[in-house]
């Protein structure tokens, strides 16, 4: 089962980053990253099913740094929308030449 | 049965992850992502992850999902139907981008299980043999609180600036 979950993985991290990529709305390109943190959590625990226990531990830390990105992520869509009043990725461009 | 499961579980998986990609309402793109999560979990327990599967439902598709379902309410973004891919040459080099990476993951997935490494390794029986020994939690829990305690410290700090972090920002001026 190691490389069907392998390439579920793999499948899941591609539709993430087209998603991160192609979407509009910063709400859900940030749902998009959560896809893409949990396809790697997935080939994670793949591999420690032949690696050993570590693999796990490490998706353990994986989804409580996720949590906390989820927290501040969420919070500095609230403060753009107070700015914007919109929640759309082309309107933050302060950075963009 | 168990590798019918899989397959089941990955159609599941790959469905709902299209669904959050192409699903123009937010809610239901949420929605779509809850499934997702949830067939990854499913994979998780195939797998032998228990521990990880249980986390997974509560953490991420409890706790993590209802927080973003709270800021779509709070914003009132619900019943926002209009359609917000991108077009033209964003687009393109965004297919071009997707495309790339789909190649690489692909090259590198080919030789995946048949490597000379794997050999150092305990592998599933060994696995098998270490959870049947410790335990579902025990055989995480051990580790987690000898070897890996600074890194396991450091992450509860981690969560404390961002809860401080994520009320200052959203609090605002007033």
């Amino acid at each position: 089962m190691l490389a069907e979950s392998l390439v579920l993985g793999a499948i899941l991290f591609v539709l993430g980053t087209f998603g991160v990529l192609v979407r509009r709305n910063a709400i859900i390109v940030f749902l998009c990253i959560e896809l893409q943190l949990n396809a790697v959590n997935l080939t994670f625990v793949a591999l420690s099913r032949h690696l050993g226990i570590e693999g796990q531990l490490f998706v353990f830390f994986v989804m409580t740094v996720a949590a906390a990105e989820a927290a501040v992520g969420l919070a500095i869509i609230i403060s753009l929308f107070r700015h914007f009043r919109s929640v759309s990725v082309e309107n933050f461009n302060l950075l963009k030449w | 049965m168990a590798d019918v499961l899989f397959y089941v579980f990955a159609a599941m998986a790959v469905g709902g992850a299209a669904g959050v990609v192409l699903q123009r309402n937010p809610v239901g793109s949420l929605l779509f992502m809850v499934g997702t999560l949830a067939a990854v979990a499913g994979i998780f327990v195939l797998l032998e992850a228990h521990f990880l599967a249980a986390i997974q439902v509560m953490v991420y598709a409890g706790a993590i999902m209802v927080l973003f379902l709270f800021v779509i309410m709070l914003l009132n973004l619900g019943h926002d139907y209009q359609a917000d891919m991108k077009r033209g040459f964003g687009a393109f080099l965004a297919f071009a981008a997707t495309g790339l990476l789909a190649g690489l993951l692909a090259r590198q997935v080919g030789g995946a299980g048949e490597s000379p490494i794997y050999q150092y390794f305990p592998g599933p029986e060994g696995m098998d043999r270490i959870l049947a020994e410790q335990g579902v939690i025990g055989a995480v829990a051990q580790p987690l609180f000898t070897e890996y305690v600074v890194a396991f410290e450091l992450v509860g700090i981690l969560l404390l600036v961002a809860l401080v972090g994520a009320v200052a920002l959203a609090r605002g001026r007033g």
